[in-house]
């Protein structure tokens, strides 16, 4: 935060220089595109061509704009939401007992399914302008990235080292200039990972809800999912094939241009005492090191930064940092606890009324066996995945130059938002006829498997070399070698990915158990189909009571399996 | 020295405790009733083991911690949060790893506004001073130990603070590098170069305290409290050969080995099971035991010299010694170690025969191991989980030394073939060693 004074640039002349000038180029070229994208999103729906898709490829950029300012606009949003939420849970202890719940719940939410409801309010908000669209849009992207963010910050701000607090407190840093020089700088590296993260699954939604469909309505939101869903119902796979070769030249601008480049400037403030290998840096960091101007503007905005940080500003009189043991207040707290027993009550009673009118006993059963099937599908899935991807993972880990390779490719990979690559597979299935309770399956996993694979190749090429010596020096082969030597070792690893794997497996069961291709409909046994054909006939009930037992069931995954194996791995397999 | 010394009173520590409440209506007491005046122009050592509360002490004049009870009074005003003029080097350094040197530096000055020309100023000023010229626009990352521990200080010194002080600042480091530091601080200190009145330092290395300081407050353990006062006659620069300083480093030894009064009446009571064991290993005892038996020591050493010797440090050395001693294989005396008759057959015997000795050394001496075992016999299924065991500590010791003593309690065990531990279950059994 405080510092993008790279030492190289303090000196020397300050001239513009050749980057400079491809620099100002881009960045004019930035200027122009996002004040034209940004006339469309104030338009008025009746506006001519405001909801208008046109197969011709020539929109297609456009769209591409279109969408990536959708993923911008959310992830502000996403940033806003974290230093708010995140920072009220992490100070005060009271915040903590509720906001800490609600974010698990939230993060085990398949959001997908609400996407009608947030459409149908947002439209109310702004009622006949593409706005409304367009925040419905940017809400789904939100609640796809925000909840891991604001975690990711919480803990950072939780666990900042002991005798950093102290030397902050005893060189007087007020609470202000603490959370700046201290807090945020600490947390900088898990929130920037995460935030890419949440980007690269980001682009899955903002595909999923540019077209909604909520009864008889439907719009189309210009944009690139839009754009594949007028090809489907056009049957038109060549531009099918257009709207990958798009996407896959944002995600790469996208990979290229942020990820990168963040990633590389966010390992400045790790929190370690010794330099470790580093790697090179990316080569947009390295050009905006080298242009004059561009760094003098970082110069500057740095400075700005570090002017607002060092600002002395104290919220608590008398604050005494570490000194203050929080005093527990016994009656605050019981009042406190009241209040949210009364609110709890409140929020059953309404759920019971809710559901009891609309629901009957025969729901429940039905939803359960369908949830089952789509369980059954998410574990084969993730077994399979893991087959295929753990050794070669492995074999890739193991082989540095090849680590480098892959490790890049499958984070990208991971960003690409598989809901485009599914007309091709429908078309595949219709053609032959196969049976869409086993065909549509494997769409589930098509984007998150990557997780799974850059996961365990970080894993095992962080494995020591001297275990891998031991191994050889005792002739450890076969099947012995992987349960022995080289599982454990990567299993923490593996575990990361697979959570997120089969988290987003789940989500995506909400757009993938339903397929259609012009007028012919592929229709998958499984809660995902069941919540996408309620929202498709607008039976609020159904959709709310689906979603409530797809958490159900993803919480209770998490909780049985992932999370017990995590705290067993990270117990014993820690390695160093 | 005493002529430099004024005698107007910096700080003053009056009756101070500290101590944290447990569930129950029990204390844990980590210092007791300490008092401690110190005046302009004086580097004050508090020398102890570790787990004595000379860290706490510091914490508490840092006004990071806010004592139980007793008055701190900095500048005849008490002491409420960090007080001004008063600046801490910490053992891990905590440096800011995002921050260069030069920000590290300014950072105290920042925090109290100081315009940003006379912040580079003083900034680079203490940097030259500390020895730091051209790594301004390194981070922390980039230096080795020594040169990190120097940013420690020159931020602190940069506040110009009226009282400095330091949490075992060169404990981090290696010998050279300690060596040079504190010959440099000391050059500046004599020089009366360094901007700060007083200095107090905490430490746990002897020969340290007597090189630089001109008083020494030395602590006991359980509860922490000081248990003398010795002031240290020699002029700047000291010679660490000089008979007169190893005299008074001997001397330092043996004050500490010194059985407090409270720990003799534990032993004459082996029943109490709330005795907290000091994490030391099985080989170090036997490796420390055939060290003794052998020339030139013969069953008997001086501890500074042995210490010297083993290159252990005195933390390490006698943690080690108590332990033999409360194991009936030495004694500690004066300064000295002795092998006693049992700690000799000890040394003589093979493998197996000397965990049977070990073993019942244990149950003889280890009143928390005869418990353990007894419950164990008494179960049908032979096991016991060790969270009872844990209660039963923390009812009278804080919660890092009752997992201290249980760790150590499962080595000790394991070793002596006693019982065995299932670190999943948490459970102690007495399957494996049937």
């Amino acid at each position: 935060m405080s510092d993008t004074v790279h030492p190289a640039l303090t000196q020397g002349r300050r001239l513009p220089n050749l980057w400079d000038a491809a620099a100002i180029l881009c960045v004019f070229a930035l200027l122009i595109g996002v004040s034209r994208v940004a006339r469309g999103t104030f338009a008025p729906i009746s506006a001519p061509g405001a909801l208008e898709v046109n197969l011709d490829p020539v929109n297609l950029p456009n769209y591409a704009a279109r969408t990536t300012m959708r993923m911008f606009a959310a992830l502000v949003a996403s940033l806003i939401f974290t230093f708010t939420y995140g920072t009220a849970a992490a100070k005060s202890r009271r915040a903590s007992l509720v906001l800490i719940p609600i974010l698990d719940i939230l993060q085990s939410v398949p959001i997908l399914g609400f996407l009608t409801f947030t459409v149908v309010f947002f439209m109310g908000l702004f009622p006949g302008n593409v706005l409304g669209l367009e925040l419905a849009s940017i809400f789904a992207i939100f609640t796809s990235q925000a909840w891991n963010m604001a975690f990711s910050l919480y803990q950072s701000l939780k666990t900042v080292p002991a005798d950093l607090r102290e030397a902050a407190d005893s060189f007087h840093l007020s609470t202000w200039q603490r959370y700046w020089r201290l807090e945020v700088p600490f947390a900088v590296p898990g929130l920037v990972w995460n935030t890419m993260m949440s980007m690269s699954g980001g682009w899955f939604f903002v595909v999923a809800s540019e077209a909604v469909a909520v009864g008889d309505n439907s719009w189309k939101l210009p944009g690139i999912g839009s754009y594949v869903a007028l090809a489907l119902q056009r049957r038109d796979i060549l531009a099918v094939f257009y709207a990958i070769g798009t996407m896959l030249l944002v995600i790469l601008a996208y990979d290229q241009l942020l990820f990168r480049p963040l990633v590389a400037w966010s390992q400045k403030f790790r929190f370690e005492t010794t330099a470790g290998a580093t790697a090179d840096d990316p080569w947009l960091l390295r050009m905006m090191r080298r242009t004059r101007l561009l760094s003098l503007g970082a110069d500057a905005l740095g400075d700005a930064a570090t002017a607002l940080g060092g600002v002395p500003l104290r919220f608590l009189p008398g604050h005494r940092g570490t000194m203050v043991d929080q005093r527990r207040s016994r009656p605050v707290d019981i009042i406190w606890l009241l209040i949210l027993a009364v609110v709890l009550v409140w929020a059953v009673t309404r759920i019971v009324t809710f559901v009891s009118g609309e629901l009957q006993f025969s729901d429940l059963w039905q939803v359960l066996m369908l949830g089952s099937f789509t369980l059954i599908r998410v574990i084969v899935l993730i077994a399979s995945a893991t087959l295929v991807w753990v050794p070669i993972g492995v074999w890739l880990g193991l082989r540095p130059i090849w680590a480098r390779r892959a490790q890049p490719v499958a984070q990208f990979l991971a960003a690409f938002p598989a809901n485009l690559l599914f007309p091709p597979f429908v078309l595949f299935i219709v053609y032959f006829g196969l049976s869409p309770d086993v065909w549509l399956t494997p769409l589930m996993i098509l984007g998150t498997q990557w997780y799974i694979l850059f996961n365990v190749v970080a894993g095992a090429a962080a494995y020591p070399g001297d275990l891998q010596e031991a191994a050889k020096n005792f002739r450890v082969g076969g099947l012995l070698w992987w349960r022995k030597v080289m599982i454990p070792g990567i299993l923490p690893y593996y575990v990361t990915g697979a959570i997120t794997a089969s988290g987003g497996s789940w989500n995506a069961s909400i757009v993938a158990e339903v397929a259609s291709w012009g007028n012919t409909k592929l229709t998958a046994h499984g809660l995902g189909a069941y919540i996408a054909q309620a929202t498709e006939q607008g039976d609020m009930a159904r959709v709310v009571f689906g979603v409530a037992v797809m958490s159900g069931f993803v919480l209770l995954f998490n909780r049985l399996l992932w999370r017990p194996l995590y705290a067993y791995s990270e117990r014993h397999l820690k390695l160093g | 020295m005493d002529t430099v010394v004024s005698q107007h009173a910096l700080l003053e520590v009056r009756a101070c405790k500290q101590a944290y409440h447990k569930e129950a209506n029990t204390e844990l007491v980590v210092l007791e009733d300490v008092n401690l005046t110190l005046r302009e122009g004086e580097i004050v050592a508090l020398l102890g083991r570790s787990g004595s509360g000379k860290s706490t002490l510091l914490r508490i004049v840092a006004g990071l911690l806010e004592p139980t009870a007793g008055e701190v009074r900095w500048r005849d005003r008490p002491v409420r949060g960090p007080a001004e003029g008063v600046a801490m080097v910490f053992q891990s350094f905590a440096l800011f790893p995002w921050l260069t040197v030069r920000e590290n530096v300014e950072i105290g000055l920042e925090a109290r506004g100081v315009a940003r020309s006379e912040r580079e100023e003083r900034a680079e000023a203490a940097i030259d001073l500390i020895g730091l010229g051209g790594f301004e626009n390194a981070y922390p990352k980039e230096l080795s130990g020594g040169m990190r521990q120097r940013v420690g200080l020159a931020r602190a010194l940069v506040v110009h603070p009226d009282l400095l002080l330091m949490d075992e600042p060169f404990s981090a480091l290696d010998v050279l590098t300690a060596e040079n530091l504190r010959t440099d601080l000391i050059d500046l200190w004599s020089e009366g170069k360094l901007p700060v009145r007083s200095v107090l330092m905490v430490t746990h290395n002897i020969e340290e305290a007597v090189l630089m300081c001109d008083r020494i407050l030395v602590f006991s353990s359980n509860p922490g409290r000081v248990s003398s006062e010795l002031r240290v006659p020699f002029a700047h620069p000291r010679n660490r050969l000089d008979p007169a300083f190893r005299q008074m480093v001997d001397d330092i030894y043996a004050l500490m080995t010194r059985r407090p009064v409270p720990s003799r009446t534990l032993a004459a009571a082996p029943s109490n099971i709330a005795m907290p064991l000091q994490r030391v290993g099985t080989n170090q005892m036997a490796g420390l035991m055939e060290a003794l038996e052998q020339p030139p020591y013969n069953g008997r050493a001086d501890l500074p010299a042995l210490a010297a010797a083993l290159q252990y440090e005195v933390d390490e050395l006698l943690p080690l010694g108590e332990t033999l001693q409360l194991l009936h294989f030495a004694l500690l005396e004066e300064g000295d170690i002795m092998l006693t008759e049992e700690g000799r057959r000890f040394v003589s015997a093979e493998p197996e025969e000397r965990k049977q000795l070990f073993a019942a050394a244990l149950l003889a001496h280890v009143p928390l191991a005869r418990m353990v075992r007894q419950v164990l016999e008494e179960r049908w299924n032979h096991r016991a989980s060790a969270v009872r065991f844990r209660d039963e500590l923390e009812d009278h010791m804080s919660p890092e030394y009752a997992e201290d003593t249980l760790r150590t309690l499962v080595a000790w065990g394991r070793y002596a073939e006693l019982f065995g531990y299932d670190e999943e279950a948490e459970q102690f059994s007495l399957e494996e060693v049937e």
